[in-house]
């Protein structure tokens, strides 16, 4: 039933690594027992940790759909639930009673516009119809709260009922990951029932393998070199400490000027591609790092 | 105790310690974990580790706890003792918080403040007449702060707004097609609860009548969406009191309410006791947070960073509002407002009618979307400027 690739945690980490994520021991075993318990997975951690790259990465190590829900406030059910298509049902309320010369059923048109013809499945319609499937919900904190227990309900029955069409329930749960950023606090039925996993930003050596796996051309010096800068601008107080991803952009600067090593004045040069603030970057100078 | 027992109840004495440590994992939770290590090889510590940190924590702070918690248990190391963990037991005590007096070396900051001539020069609440200060609370009486508003989640039926499908759909049922009629619908909104955080120590007792008044008329304007708080060396839940119709013996009801009028402030540790009873539960929850104060803070300011942070991700928005800061030449220097100046959306003065009237305007407006979450300390200082303009025009 399951692919030979969630077998273990190990598994799953070797899975992860064949697509370019590198976990470490604490990301397998979530994304293993989210898979295993049928549970979702919250991941929370400072942006830039590799929360949404996780999903990504295990829809490809799975070979699963990938079906991605973007939260922000206000988001409602139309958008993330379903929607009608109402020009297509106009033009097909226009065919019937063209075709039926002035003699419509209003009740039979009616239940014909309601079928899965006519309806839009959005994000999470689309993970329980399509599953198989990992559904990512990002950023779940910029949601309302009667967001996240509409969420909650769906998320513990694996269905929705819609009025004029029915229930639909998923053949099998997708694997739901959730990411936070901890803008606020999530709540904590939602988090009861999910798996909870802290990401951390990762450590010099596995920083310098993840540059080294997703950038081919870079040489292990320059890894090191860009993966300790970085390290050490997070140990700084900075407005907006560098991500994985701002690691592996600077570094994509740094090979595409070609340059081989990291002197002070490349990095001057290069800085706007790690720090994104112009006070971060004067703390940063100040502090000797670049 | 070195030896692991591998059996359920070892396990589950596992999660009974985390619990005495101070974490909150409740029965759901212990269930979730003994279903978790049904699929991991036990014998693996790092796996066992990892299923129960994936099951039994909740929240970043839980992760030390469960650290030190596992390596007792199952790693045979020293467990930390009660007084270093114990911050549960802390926190549910300090509702009455000991009397910790400040370092004998730290200068008085309430003296520093109250020797302030300067305070004096400013025409604000502070200095009023007895004849304006009833004046005053005339003019209270008249004051009507509209509830902020949040969009909801539902749409309801409009005239206008975007058209309305599924209405339009069924409209042209019944007109056989005809499009006589296009149903519009819109976002409905509903009142956002918003939480006024009040210092009555004694360095905010010029402005504290003043601003319990302006609570007042905010609890009666939206009795069930509202909570009123103060704080000094105590936290006091005055909601109750100032539902009371009129003004007078409402305030009456909340004076006697409150046990530390004009004493000191340990700003970072009420509002941890606050936040701790009402505001996780839901008082502080996605509302608009007010907090009245100056910022004399006395204990150790990195309680307040810690707790103020804590409030801005549970609220919706935080207001600062200093009467200081109606001054000439102010800046945000003070040791409190220093420290909780990253997780303050917006700084008010509150110092007058007028700016209490500018400082709903701001509640109303940060009530449908708030800043960014990255805004700087320059960008903050800005936007209060323009807001100044923005509430006179």
């Amino acid at each position: 039933m399951e692919s030979p690739a969630m077998e273990s945690p190990e598994g799953v980490a070797a899975a992860l690594d064949g697509t370019g994520y590198l976990p470490d021991d604490g990301i397998a075993t979530a994304a293993f027992l989210a898979r295993r318990m049928r549970r979702p997975l919250l991941c929370e951690g400072e942006p830039g940790t590799g929360k949404t790259a996780l999903a990504q990465a295990l829809a490809s190590a799975l070979d699963l759909r990938l079906i991605r829900l973007q939260c922000h406030e206000g988001i409602d059910a139309a958008q993330a639930l379903y929607d009608w298509d109402f020009p297509r049902q106009l033009l097909h309320l226009r065919t019937l009673e063209a075709a039926s010369g002035g003699t419509l059923n209003a009740e039979e048109a009616e239940s014909s516009l309601y079928t899965s013809r006519f309806l839009l499945a959005r994000p999470l319609l689309r993970a329980l119809q399509e599953s198989p499937c990992v559904l990512l919900v990002d950023e779940i904190d910029r949601a309302d709260d009667e967001f996240e227990a509409f969420l909650l309900e769906m998320l513990s029955e694996y269905a929705v009922s819609i009025p004029e069409f029915g229930v639909v329930e998923a053949p099998e749960p997708p694997l739901v990951v959730l990411t936070s950023n901890r803008t606020r606090e999530v709540h904590d039925a939602l988090k009861r029932r999910c798996l909870y996993h802290w990401l951390e930003h990762p450590g010099l050596e596995r920083e310098v393998a993840i540059l080294r796996r997703r950038l081919p051309g870079l040489d292990a010096r320059l890894a090191e070199q860009v993966a300790d800068a970085v390290q050490r601008m997070r140990r700084m107080e900075l407005l907006k400490p560098p991500g994985v991803a701002e690691a592996l952009d600077w570094a994509q600067a740094l090979l595409a000027l070609g340059t081989g090593d990291l002197d002070t004045e490349v990095a001057a040069r290069t800085l706007g591609a790690v720090l994104k603030y112009r006070e971060d970057a004067d703390r940063a100078r100040a502090a000797g790092i670049v | 105790m070195g030896g692991v027992d591998h059996t359920v109840g070892g396990l589950v004495g596992f999660a009974r310690a985390l619990r005495h440590s101070g974490m909150m994992c409740g029965p759901n939770r212990v269930q979730a974990f003994l279903a978790a290590v049904e699929h991991v090889d036990l014998a693996d510590r790092s796996r066992l580790y990892w299923a129960g940190r994936l099951t039994l924590c909740a929240d970043p702070e839980d992760l030390p706890r469960f650290d030190a918690a596992f390596d007792y248990w199952f790693r045979g190391a020293d467990m930390p003792s009660r007084g270093q963990t114990s911050s549960t037991e802390r926190r549910a005590r300090s509702a009455a918080l000991s009397s910790r007096d400040t370092e004998p070396g730290e200068p008085e900051p309430l003296a520093t403040a109250a020797g302030d001539a300067e305070v004096l020069h400013n025409r604000d609440l502070a200095d009023l007449s007895a004849e304006e200060r009833e004046q005053l609370r005339r003019l209270f009486a008249e004051l009507e702060p509209e509830p902020p508003q949040r969009p909801a989640f539902r749409h309801r039926s409009s005239r206008r707004g975007q058209l309305d499908p599924r209405a339009t759909m069924r409209a042209l049922l019944r007109t056989g097609g005809e499009p006589i009629r296009l149903p519009r619908r819109n976002r409905t909104t509903r009142a956002r609860r918003v939480v006024l955080l009040i210092d009555v120590s004694g360095s905010m007792s010029p402005y504290a009548d003043a601003l319990l008044r302006f609570a007042h008329v905010v609890v009666r304007r939206s009795p069930t969406h509202t909570e009123v708080v103060t704080l000094g060396t105590r936290m006091t839940r005055v909601s109750r009191q100032l539902r009371h119709r009129d003004p007078e013996q409402a305030l009456a009801a909340a004076a006697k309410a409150v046990p530390d009028f004009s004493g000191g402030t340990r700003l970072g540790e009420t509002l941890r006791v606050f936040l701790d009873r009402w505001g996780r539960r839901g008082a502080a929850r996605r509302a608009v947070v007010v907090l009245f104060s100056d910022g004399w803070e006395r204990g150790d300011t990195s309680v307040l960073a810690e707790q103020m942070q804590r409030l801005r991700r549970l609220a919706h928005a935080v207001v600062w509002v200093n009467p200081h800061a109606g001054r000439a030449g102010y800046s945000p220097v003070q040791s409190g407002i220093a420290a909780a100046w990253p997780y303050v959306d917006h700084l008010v003065a509150g110092h007058s009618l007028r700016s209490l009237q500018e400082l709903w305007w701001w509640v109303r407006r940060l009530a449908r979307n708030r800043g960014s979450g990255w805004a700087t300390t320059a960008d903050q200082w800005g936007s209060r400027r323009e807001g100044e303009r923005g509430g006179a025009a």
